[in-house]
């Protein structure tokens, strides 16, 4: 049962690369810009996934880092790094940032560490705003601009976030199977539970935190490089630090293909409302939400999956049935 | 000029004492962080601004008309929408009020738009001992104290006051001696929304306000509940005060555009050596 799920997995997987890659070769720039913004948010929800997802900490932070790497690799590029190497700064920066962080923040419980979260990113919206010399404040900072047709650079960009989302989903895969997944999956459960066994909670929780901060990091210096300007409100964008767990909620939180799916439906609907009613934008995110919570709290891959066994479980009695899909 | 900081900060502080009494509260008995209290206040500036011109009243008296409508949109908003996942995981209901926010927020983007508006109120100011103190904001301290001063007294003395304080205690025990917990949940979030509208009342006698201050009041109430603790009026009122006061000299140290980090940079100082905050979850009686 389980190999055969993975081999499903494997098949899935492997269409969906060879998909990505005739998308990229073919689409027109309109769609290649879509597939990009996709990529973009898939990488994020999944980066998130690892706190909010598997550990269960709810974390309003995305953006809070999403935009640190922004800035990061944009000041680096502004020092003529090349692209690999600012993207990377990025990544480092934000996990040296994020285990300073990490070990105040996670701490905190609950309602705290949502709120601590968020303190953090208004905090460095503030910073990037006011902090001119370095950030360019409320004005922003340019980044050079790729050489190339458009047509070319598009699909650079296309690929690299693509890269980036698959590298996320392949961690993700890893850590999932991993004794260090296993030990957040037990934070998630019961935190004192966890300590009694042996984890080393805190230990834990930062390095998830860090490796988490790190990917939400180098995506936002890709984004920044790619748009080739960023300012505080688009690179802190608190828009942004909502729509990812709610991504993340809408596929299935701490599932492997949540984020995935999530993203996916999540830019159908985000693309749809920007071409028809770019004036209530926001309003539409929030129904969304609403939406969410109300009717798929769990994920659209948990309850399509519980609706498949009820239906594939005939011979089994109902009651039992019931029991096992909420499970 | 030492004594003026303090003076401006304490003005400004009442207010602010006034705007987390609610989210506090709310905090408090229904365990949930409630992300549209921003907006709440928001909506209740933006009635006093409509309604003080339209009506030709006084601004007290529109805002009592602001506090009635709010706890009405409170109730109704806990009734029909939260009060189903009330028992949820964090997440889950930080999420969902994160949700009604941004609608809420949109909706007075497009109704009101972004530009800033005010009360035209020309009161003047006097000076005592060389600090000059303006009469419409000594108004808006008097009506943030006066709302608050009157919710610890209801909530120390009127039925439901105790009612509300039974379920903030023990809900099941509560539930048990006969209070309907669901109904007071409901009230609770409405008198949240209540307060809230009070102090956007205030506000508005104080500054131009526009939709985009949602987050920024939001904030303070984050601030202030961790300064002062969850769900007990006094803690609300000194983080307030303290927030006023801290602001007031942070400006004064760094410039007021940092007005925000300072508060927030307080903030996590505080979660760092405590982390359930200053007074933890320690209850009112």
């Amino acid at each position: 049962m389980r190999d055969d799920r993975a081999r499903w997995l494997i098949v899935f997987l492997s269409a969906l690369a060879a998909g990505v890659i005739v998308f990229g070769l073919s689409a027109n720039n309109y769609l290649l810009q879509a597939g990009t913004s996709l990529a973009m948010y898939m990488a994020l929800a999944y980066a998130w996934n690892i706190v909010g997802g598997y550990m269960g900490y709810p974390s309003f932070g995305t953006a809070a880092f999403f935009g640190l790497g922004a800035y990061l690799g944009a000041i680096a590029q502004g020092f003529h790094a090349p692209l690999a190497v600012a993207w990377l700064i990025a990544g480092l920066g934000a996990a040296v940032f994020s285990a300073f962080l990490g070990s105040i923040l996670l701490r905190m419980r609950g309602h705290y560490f949502a709120i601590g979260t968020i303190a953090v990113l208004e905090v460095m919206r503030e910073v990037a705003n006011n902090w001119e010399a370095v950030t360019g404040g409320a004005t922003g900072l340019n980044l050079p601009i790729m050489a190339g047709t458009p047509r070319a650079v598009g699909m650079f960009y296309y690929f690299v976030m693509c890269g980036a989302a698959a590298l996320t989903l392949v961690l993700t895969a890893i850590l999932a199977r991993s004794k260090f997944g296993f030990a957040l999956r037990c934070i998630k459960q019961n935190e004192q539970a966890a300590r009694t066994v042996g984890i080393d909670t805190l230990r834990t929780k930062v390095q998830a935190f860090v490796l988490s901060s790190a990917l939400m990091s180098v995506t936002g210096a890709i984004y920044a490089s790619m748009v080739s300007f960023i300012d505080p409100d688009d690179a802190f964008n608190i828009l942004m630090t909502i729509s990812v767990p709610v991504i993340v909620t809408l596929g299935g939180a701490g599932l492997l293909l949540g984020p995935l799916v999530g993203a996916f439906l999540y830019m159908l609907i985000d693309d749809f409302v920007t071409l028809h009613f770019i004036n209530y934008h926001m309003a539409v995110l929030g129904f969304l939400i609403v939406a969410v919570i109300y009717f798929v709290p769990r994920g659209l891959i948990r309850e399509i999956e519980g609706l498949y066994r009820s239906l594939h479980a005939k011979k089994i009695p109902p009651r039992l049935s019931d029991k096992s899909s909420a499970a | 000029m030492f004594a003026q900081y303090v003076v401006n900060g304490l003005l400004i502080g009442s207010v602010y004492a006034c705007l987390a009494v609610g989210f506090s509260l709310v905090w408090g008995v229904l365990n949930i962080i409630n992300m549209v209290h921003g907006a709440f206040v928001v909506l209740g500036a933006y009635i006093v601004i409509f309604c003080v011109p339209a009506l030709g009243l006084s601004p007290v008296a529109v805002t009592a008309i602001a506090c009635v409508s709010l706890f009405v949109l409170g109730y109704l908003i806990q009734r029909h929408l939260i009060n189903k996942v009330v028992a949820a995981p964090i997440f889950i209901t930080f999420t969902l009020t994160f949700g009604l926010d941004l609608l809420l927020q949109n909706f007075m983007l497009r109704a009101f738009s972004a530009t800033p508006r005010s009360l035209q109120l020309d009161y003047g100011s006097f000076s005592v001992a060389g600090v000059s103190v303006s009469i419409s904001r000594l108004g808006a301290m008097g009506l943030a104290l006066a709302l608050t001063g009157l919710l610890y007294w209801l909530l120390k003395r009127s039925r439901i006051g105790r009612a509300i304080i039974a379920v903030r205690m023990d809900r099941h025990a509560a539930a048990l001696l006969g209070i309907e917990v669901e109904r007071i949940y409901a009230i609770t979030f409405g008198v949240g929304a209540l307060m809230a509208a009070a102090a956007g009342g205030a506000a508005a006698m104080i500054f131009p306000i526009t939709p985009l201050l949602d987050g920024v009041f939001l904030g303070k109430a984050f601030v202030i509940c961790v300064l002062g603790g969850l769900g007990s009026i006094p803690g609300a009122l000194v983080g307030g005060l303290a927030l006023g006061l801290l602001e007031s000299f942070g400006a004064y140290t760094f410039g007021s555009q940092w007005s925000a980090t300072v508060g927030f940079a307080v903030m996590l100082l505080v979660l760092t050596i405590r982390p359930t905050g200053l007074v933890g979850r320690a209850g009112f009686e």
